[in-house]
């Protein structure tokens, strides 16, 4: 038996590039956001988690929100640290243990490609030293098998980063904010073929809070609160394609993001056809194309269609990536999977403005769906609902 | 000849291959695990041919560790631009055995597609270390193998 959770308030610190302004004093920047959006004061949080991939710990936090002797759990897991964060939040909730919760993510990267340590993720020092140790390519050698299997086009995959330009420029707290068109896209610099310049995202700045509560706190305190119906996070099964893999199984394996929304579909009674807007992970361009069918909204080649139609526009079928995604949104590796979660709360409130996505009865959509996915083979989805 | 880019990555001599391993329930993996994770892996010879199983290419300078051409602070010695060359990359599935990351050379990207036929070989990577590649199989080749 355990309680069910809400989230009450919801807060951001614009993404990209806020020179002067450290990565933590952005995350206290959307702490304070989310506080006001649910009528709180920081002494009213019972217990916090979040962390950052390349700024810092979170806890040190209490320094300048309040000395408040609340236990904060710094979260320290790559791409899915937002995501753990508001699991870890979710759960102290519905323990039943605590009624107010914290969940916040940040991050300040440097300019240009994530650099990894080979020794950091378990890899020989060659792996790292001839060149192979770069993220894009993985990206880009999963969407180029993809494409040859299933018949994705170039064209698609300049679409999907057209779609993001578009929906960023509606979206206040996007970093991209001005639309691309679809030749200047395909004519870009490649960096890692097919992927070209406007097809990745970029290591970038910025933070998200989230406010969880129980449904008698929510109902105390006469919030506008909306349901986290389920969240599954996922690591890797065996024989995955996975970044940074220097040698793969030639058995096929599954995929954490196959596990990772199944459970969530599972856990929380509904199926890909009742989701009504959508935030998956995408990193590049191909990436949101494959994680469509991964997450069970279309099978396997169907994208091209999809996108050619539209039906992943807002307004379409089932509106993506609704704010401009990691593409418009740049990743701040510690905020983007609470990012996705922010503007499914946006959505389902019916807050977002010009890039509001229409429910049924005049209303934003029931049911939001975010999808994280990151190194070395993780997932955590998050299915939101609108009671 | 250089250096090894790292001395246990492939074997010595005159049909050199790249070395994995076998775990004990007969899975091959690369590369060969080191430390504690190397316990009951036997050290396996990989097969020299393989097929194309994805690609991409690289190009822009990748940051630290890569030490290829144009990497590290003025480069040239003279603080001039980077002599770096984009160079291209694949996984290549080994029948039966596993799929290995490797650069793919003596090839253009438009030549590639899935499923085509290469071998491993040796190849010049910097002023004193040599990497492994796999390139395309001759046409002579393909039909003596």
């Amino acid at each position: 038996m355990s309680e069910n959770v809400y989230i009450i308030g919801a807060g951001i610190h614009p993404f990209g590039r806020t020179d002067g302004r450290s990565g933590r004093e952005q995350g206290v920047h959307a702490v304070r956001e989310a506080l006001a959006d649910a009528g709180l004061d920081w002494p009213d949080i019972e217990c916090a988690y979040g962390g950052s991939a390349a700024a810092g710990n979170a806890d040190i936090m209490v320094n300048e929100l309040g000395l408040t002797s609340l236990p904060f759990t710094n979260v320290a897991n790559g791409c899915a640290t937002g995501g753990s964060a508001l699991a870890a939040s979710q759960q102290a909730i519905a323990s039943g243990m605590y009624d107010l919760a914290l969940a916040v993510g940040f991050d300040k990267h440097p300019r240009g490609a994530f650099n990894a340590k080979p020794a950091d993720y378990g890899l020989p020092e060659w792996y790292g030293q001839t060149g192979m140790m770069l993220t894009t390519q993985f990206f880009a050698m999963k969407i180029q098998r993809y494409m040859q299997l299933h018949g994705i086009s170039r064209t698609t995959l300049g679409r999907v980063a057209e779609k993001a330009f578009r929906n960023g420029t509606l979206a206040p707290h996007a970093w991209r904010r001005s639309p691309v068109d679809l030749e200047t896209i395909l004519n870009a610099p490649m960096i890692n073929d097919p992927l070209t310049k406007y097809m990745f995202c970029s290591p970038a700045e910025g933070a998200v809070a989230l406010i969880l509560a129980s449904e008698k706190k929510m109902k105390e305190l006469g919030a506008d609160g909306v349901k986290v119906r389920s969240i599954a996070v996922k690591t890797r099964p065996p024989n995955s394609f996975e970044v940074f893999q220097a040698g793969v199984s030639i058995e096929e394996g599954g995929k954490p993001t196959v596990l990772a929304s199944k459970a969530a579909f599972e856990r929380a009674g509904v199926g890909p056809e009742d989701i009504g807007v959508a935030q998956l992970q995408d990193t590049e361009s191909g990436a949101e194309i494959m994680h469509m069918a991964e997450n069970g909204f279309c099978k396997d080649g169907d994208q091209e269609e999809w996108l050619a139609n539209g039906w992943s526009e807002i307004g379409g079928r089932l509106p993506v990536n609704t704010d401009g995604g990691c593409l418009a949104c740049g990743e701040p590796v510690g905020a983007s999977g609470l990012r996705q979660v922010y503007e499914n709360v946006e959505q389902l409130r019916g807050r977002a403005g010009e890039r509001q996505v229409a429910g049924k009865n005049g209303t934003g959509p029931r049911f939001g769906y975010s999808h994280v996915y990151g190194a070395p083979g993780l997932s955590a989805v998050a299915i939101l609902e609108r009671e | 000849m250089g250096q090894k880019i790292d001395p246990d990555l492939w074997s010595d001599g005159s049909e050199p291959q790249l070395m994995g391993g076998r775990l004990p329930s007969g899975q091959i993996v690369f590369p060969m695990p080191v430390g504690e994770a190397a316990e009951g892996v036997e050290p396996y010879k990989l097969s020299r041919r393989g097929k194309l199983w994805s690609w991409t290419s690289q190009g822009f300078l990748p940051k630290e560790p890569y030490e290829g051409p144009g990497s590290g602070a003025g480069a040239d010695g003279n603080g001039g631009p980077p002599d770096f060359q984009p160079f291209l990359l694949g996984y290549v599935e080994l029948p039966g055995e596993v799929i290995v990351e490797s650069r793919i050379t003596g090839a253009r990207l438009e030549d590639l597609y899935l499923g085509m036929e290469l071998e491993f070989c040796i190849m010049p990577f910097n002023a004193t270390h040599d990497t492994f590649a796999f390139r395309p199989l001759t046409a002579s080749e393909s039909k003596a193998a």
